[in-house]
Formats: C-alpha cells, structure tokens, sequence
C-alpha cells in the first residue's frame, strides 16, 4: 500500500495538549512531519468510551460515540482512512463498524441516536479505521523509514512491550497474537537493539483497572518491568498510551510496595522514530518523560 | 430488588440462558462455549476470578441467575483480548463479560461497591457530560470515591505523580475548570438520551 494523500486524524482523549499522553501527541507530529505524513483532525471528535465505558454506558449508547466520529469524519474528510494513535480508540471505533454490519438491532439503535443530530452511518460504506502504526508498517514501510534515518540510535538496547490492544483482538496484518513482530523491526530500523524473547511482549498493564484495582495493576506491570531488565533493557517502548502510563508512572509506587529498584523509562515509537531522524529533545517530547530516557537525550542532543 | 429484575425474573422464568441471549452485550454466543478453559487459563486477573469465565457460562446455562448477576467475577475483567484471541470456539467473551457486568448493573445486582463498576461510573458520567475525558477531575473523583478522609490520604499518597505529571506537562490544574471538551454537547446529550432511552424499549421488549 502506498501513502495516502492525507489521514482523517482522531488523537483520542490522551494525546491532547497537556492531556496525559502530550508526550505523544508532540513526538507524533514531530514523526508525522519528519515521514510526511499529513493529518487533518476530525473537528469535534468526541471520546470512544474506552474499555470502561461500558459499565456506565451499555452497549448502544458507547457505540453511538464512535459512530458519530465515523460519521463526522466521513462528513469533513470524505472516504480518507480514520487514523487513531490510541489503542482503544481504534478497536471502538472498529467495534462500532462491526456491529453496525453483523448487528440490525444495535445498527438501528445507534443510527436512531445519530438521527437527532443529523448525522448517520452505513453498512458497507464506512470509512476504514486504523491505527497509527498500521499506517508505518503498511503504506510507508519500515525499510522505508529504515533508510532516512540519520542519527542511528546506536548503543541503546529496547525491549518492545506491545501490550493488548494494539495487538489483540484485531493487531495488524500478518503478526501473530502470541509474537508480534514488527516493534522489534522498528526498533531496529531506528537502528538500535531490540530485545530478544521479550518474555512480556503481549502481556497486560492491568489497563483501566489500574485505577480500580491498583494493588493488582502493580503486580502486572512489575511482571512487566522485571522482564524488560532481564532482558538486558536500557528502556522499554510502547505502542499505547495506557501501556505507558501504566508502566512508566507507578514505578515508584511499586518499588515501595516490593522493595524493588525500578527506574526504568518508557518512551513512544513516535519517540524512537523522531530522535533517530534529528529531532530535538523537545520536538521528540522527551522532556514529557517522569522518568527520563538519558541515552535518547544523548543521541538527540549529539 | 429492582422493578425491573423482578419483570425479568417473572419473564424468563426459569431459563436464564433464555434471557442471557436476550439481553446481554453478545449473549447469543453463551450456549456455543466447550468448557475448555482455556479463556480464564489466559485471562491476567484469572486468580481473582470468585467463577472462571468457562464456570459462569455454565452457570448461566444452569440457571444461576442470582450468583452469576451478583459476582465481582466480570468486574476483574481488564480488557486485554486474550481469551478472544485465543477461544477455539470464537466466543467474543471479553463483550459478554462486559455486557454480564453492565446488565447487572441495570438490574441493581452488582455487587455494592465494586471499585471498577464505581470508576465506570465516574468515567462515563465525564464523558456523557463533557464529550471527553477530563483526567484531572477523574483522577480526584476516584480518589474521593471511597469517601472523603479516604480521599485525602489517596490524594497524599499519589501527589508525587500529580506533581510529576504537572511537571512533565502531562496535566494541568486548569484542567479542574473547564478544560477539554467538545463544542456540540447539546448534540451529543441529545444523542446519548436517545441511545440510552433505545436501549432500555430494546431490552424490555425483546423477544416478544
Ligand atoms: S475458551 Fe471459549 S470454548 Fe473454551 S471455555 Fe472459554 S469460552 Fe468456552
Ligand atoms: S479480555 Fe477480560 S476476560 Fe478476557 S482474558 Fe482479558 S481480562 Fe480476562
């Protein structure tokens, strides 16, 4: 697949300014500019709901919300893919299409909720809903973004956590539930050193329930953590917004609780990709980071 | 018990499996699961499960409406996908487990002060009123949600991430007054009462 002229961009509740993920929003524009790859953002998206929406929310009234995305999409932004950099929000908003096509019932329901503001969708012409990285591997290519790299992230071991939702239940095209691959290629063509075997790759960060359930979202993410160290890691990388909050930020709380050291940074592809192409510091949003990733820091300041 | 329970109970009778398929997100798939488990054998919270997902679908099957209705087993539910990706039978179990939990909810069975179906509260009431996640005012929510002394030594605990996420520029205190929202909200009210209002004839009417 080629590049596409533009994206119909829906950034998602975390990756708005100074929202918690602002650390991706600002590397993701600086890798979007430095791949020219161009977004024009759905005006007035609204959230998919995520994973937890459902207990307050039940089965119509959560898909309305990202039938309206898809609908205001298809209103400003014609047939042009939807792309979303968040997990949850890509699988929502995939859920929704499917259960607009497989589901009559639920179909009527969300387009009888569509119909009080103007708006509908159909089965059959909706536009296609992808992720961020879909967008790397798929139309770009990573030879392709293997090639224009111009600061080798030489020296820099990373151990590729790609966590749930990026990977299950759609994942991307040809990689398998159990070892997906094609963080590690990234990191390599980033040129630094992907771990080997990551033995947590695809295991659970606890996600919404971190919140909820903290006691037992810490248990995960040191399962996750100690894998990465193991396995020889300077810093783990992520595909998800929740993934890195979840592993990044309640290293402390954990070390507390289990008399660990843990100080291990976990940055974005956004990130890797921007610094290996020149970025700054600050245009790779590395000053976003509660712990800090010295060795990109190096590379970027070189 | 709730009106509403004591129309479903008069209504199905004795076949839960019946009203299951009705009403539950999903539902229609119960009846094709194998008892293989291998779902809650890969399931990240499977030791907190009080019934192992293969146990409450055949529980439903058994007619146990009261202890399926009533169990935090759905709430451990994180999302991760792993027993859809991995169910022989192609069970989309990760939506029923949900549609299980929110339809006992509906019902008034879920479990008093379960910390996931409280939380999913806060959520979607940030979402339904400002179109999208406000961070900071679900952050301090949570943390009051057990009351207000437990609030504060919740808030104490977590002020060093606050401040770091402050510092990193990852939120922001004027988050608390206003913050993101979308611009239609009186469209997107309208939407969600309708949805809401769809949902409720669809679920007392089914199967009629
Ligand atoms: S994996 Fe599928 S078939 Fe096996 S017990 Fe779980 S739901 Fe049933
Ligand atoms: S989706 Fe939910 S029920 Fe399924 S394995 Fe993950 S946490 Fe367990």
């Amino acid at each position: 697949m080629a590049k596409k002229e533009f994206y119909s961009f829906y950034p998602g509740c975390s990756s708005q300014p100074k929202a918690s993920a602002d650390n991706f929003l600002r590397s993701s524009n600086a890798m979007c500019d430095a791949l020219d790859i161009k977004l024009k953002e759905i005006d007035d998206w609204n959230c998919c709901g995520a994973s937890i929406g459902y207990a307050g929310g039940g089965e119509v009234p959560r898909l309305s919300l990202s039938a309206r995305n898809i609908a205001l999409s298809q209103q400003q932004n014609g047939d042009a893919d939807i792309v979303a950099p968040c997990a949850a929000c890509w699988i929502a908003t995939r859920e929704a299409q499917e259960r607009v096509e497989h589901n009559p019932k639920v179909g009527e329901g969300i387009n009888a909720a569509l119909a009080e503001i103007g708006l509908k969708v159909e089965s059959g012409k909706m536009p296609q809903a992808r992720h961020m990285v879909e967008v790397l591997v798929e139309d770009i290519g990573l030879d392709t973004i293997a090639k224009g790299v111009t600061k080798p992230l030489e020296g820099v071991k990373i151990a590729g956590y790609v966590g749930c939702q990026t990977n299950r239940p759609f994942g991307i095209a040809g990689e398998s539930f159990e070892n997906p691959l094609y963080l590690d290629h990234m990191i390599e063509a980033c040129g630094a050193q992907a771990v080997d075997k990551y033995e947590k790759k695809v295991a659970c960060c606890s996600g919404a329930l971190m919140f909820s359930e903290p006691e037992k979202g810490h248990a995960l993410v040191k399962d996750i953590i100690e894998a990465a160290y193991d396995g020889g890691a300077d810093m783990i990388v992520t595909p998800c917004q929740l993934c890195q909050m979840n592993v990044e930020s309640y290293q402390s709380n954990i070390n507390k609780t289990y008399g660990t050291k843990f100080n291990i940074p976990v940055v974005y592809y956004s990130q890797l990709i921007a610094v290996a192409y020149g970025k700054s510091s600050q245009e790779a949003a590395l000053d976003g980071q509660i712990i800090r990733a010295g060795k990109l820091e190096d590379i970027a300041n070189k | 018990m709730s009106d509403m329970n004591q129309a479903m109970v008069q209504k199905y009778r004795s076949n839960f499996l019946k009203e299951v398929e009705a009403n539950v997100e999903e539902g229609t798939w119960v009846k094709m699961c194998m008892q293989c488990g291998v779902c809650s054998g890969s399931c990240p919270l499977g030791p907190h499960w009080e019934h192992p997902q293969q146990e409450l679908f055949m529980m439903i099957r058994a007619g146990k409406r009261e202890e399926v209705l009533s169990s935090s087993s759905m709430w451990m539910c994180t999302s991760c996908y792993n027993c859809i990706a991995r169910c022989p039978r192609g069970l989309p179990i990760t939506h029923i487990m949900h549609g299980l939990a929110s339809y006992a909810k509906r019902l008034g069975l879920a479990p008093k002060n379960q910390p996931t179906s409280k939380f999913g509260d806060i959520f979607w009431d940030s979402i339904a009123k400002n179109g999208r996640v406000n961070e900071l005012k679900i952050g301090v929510s949570l943390y009051f949600m057990n009351g207000f002394s437990q609030g504060i030594k919740n808030a104490l605990a977590s002020r060093e991430l606050g401040m770091a996420m402050m510092k990193t520029k990852r939120m922001s205190p004027t988050e608390y007054f206003g913050g993101h929202k979308c611009k239609d909200l009186s469209g997107i009210a309208k939407m969600l009462k309708k949805a809401k209002e769809f949902e409720a004839e669809h679920i007392t009417k089914f199967g009629e």
